[in-house]
């Protein structure tokens, strides 16, 4: 199965209101990260968990942000980071 | 329920002789849906309650000393600790550890970042390794406070992060499940693998802690 993105690329979630089984927590909808690794392909998670084959499969990305980026008021150190699973429809290129 | 005494079984009366009351909330929609499709499983005969029984004790049994084993293992094995970082799944095989259908992704502390786990949308973590998670792990205010302000979370557990070392939170938010490989405590030089093993705590596997090395 093809990547659209590669480790170092930016990349920024899509802000998309979906009802359902998301993976994709609010808290990184909109917010620009760099691709850390390519994990594989999985079931998508949106239709297996109702009962349905999670075909077709969906790439995982690791996405590696900046505290700061996410939360404005961040109060620890300036190289924080925070580290999250997205899937390749939740990612446009930044 | 054999350790049970047989008069408490059917007990209506608490020790100071009130009658017991029912105080369980009542269970939400996926707890009665849980209940019918397992009675379903059973009277159908997919499953046995005996089946369904051994699986819960061998979950409940199983502590974190897995966990510390695989940890020993990378600290005394570094083709080990390689192969666990970059195919975490194929490493802990040699354990006996099946992770299917999820994947184990192995973060190392060192000297420059501090690694810590949090499954903000659930309590995803890597059972087959360390067991039940704790109930703070699976509490509210460690999901959301985690994400947004590791360092406090690190100091109420009483971990020291210096300013210049980086912490980077893991989010276990899809399909991989994470363990810490902490930093080797020093003074542990001449240490075997089966007493550093001894060492390593589950908190430590989380990243909510660091190992203390002996004399510290």
């Amino acid at each position: 199965m093809e990547c659209k993105f590669q480790p170092g690329d930016a990349v920024r979630v899509v802000e998309r209101n979906q009802p359902g089984h998301v993976r994709t927590p609010q808290y990184v909808r909109g917010k620009e990260g760099v691709i850390e690794r390519v994990v594989g392909s999985f079931p998508n998670p949106e239709t297996l968990a109702y009962g349905q084959s999670g075909l077709p499969y969906k790439m995982l990305y690791r996405v590696n942000f900046a505290q700061k980026s996410l939360w404005p008021d961040y109060d620890g150190q300036p190289d924080d980071s925070l580290e999250i699973e997205i899937y390749e429809h939740w990612l446009e290129p930044a | 329920m054999s350790d049970h005494h047989p008069d408490h079984m059917h007990a209506t009366h608490t020790h100071d002789g009130k009658p017991i009351q029912n105080d369980d909330r009542p269970p939400i929609k996926a707890e009665t849906l849980e209940t019918a499709v397992r009675e379903l499983l059973i009277e159908k005969g997919v499953i046995s309650a005996e089946e369904i029984h051994r699986a819960i004790e061998m979950m409940d049994e199983k502590g974190t000393e897995l966990g510390a084993r695989i940890v020993a293992r990378a600290w005394v094995d570094d083709d080990f600790k390689q192969r666990l970082l970059s195919e975490g799944d194929a490493a802990v095989r040699e354990f006996g550890v099946d992770m299917r259908p999820t994947e184990l992704c192995v973060i190392e502390n060192t000297d420059d970042v501090h690694n810590m786990v949090v499954c903000t949308l659930c309590s995803c973590y890597p059972r087959a390794i360390l067991g039940i998670p704790p109930a703070w792990y699976k509490r509210r205010d460690y999901r959301a406070r985690a994400v947004r302000e590791p360092r406090s979370i690190l100091t109420e557990f009483g971990t020291s992060i210096p300013e210049d070392k980086q912490v980077r939170v893991h989010d276990s938010n899809a399909d991989l499940r994470y363990l810490v490989l902490p930093q080797r405590p020093a003074g542990t030089e001449d240490w075997s693998e089966e007493q550093l093993a001894e060492l390593v705590s589950r908190d430590s596997m989380i990243g909510v802690a660091d190992i203390r090395g002996p004399g510290e």
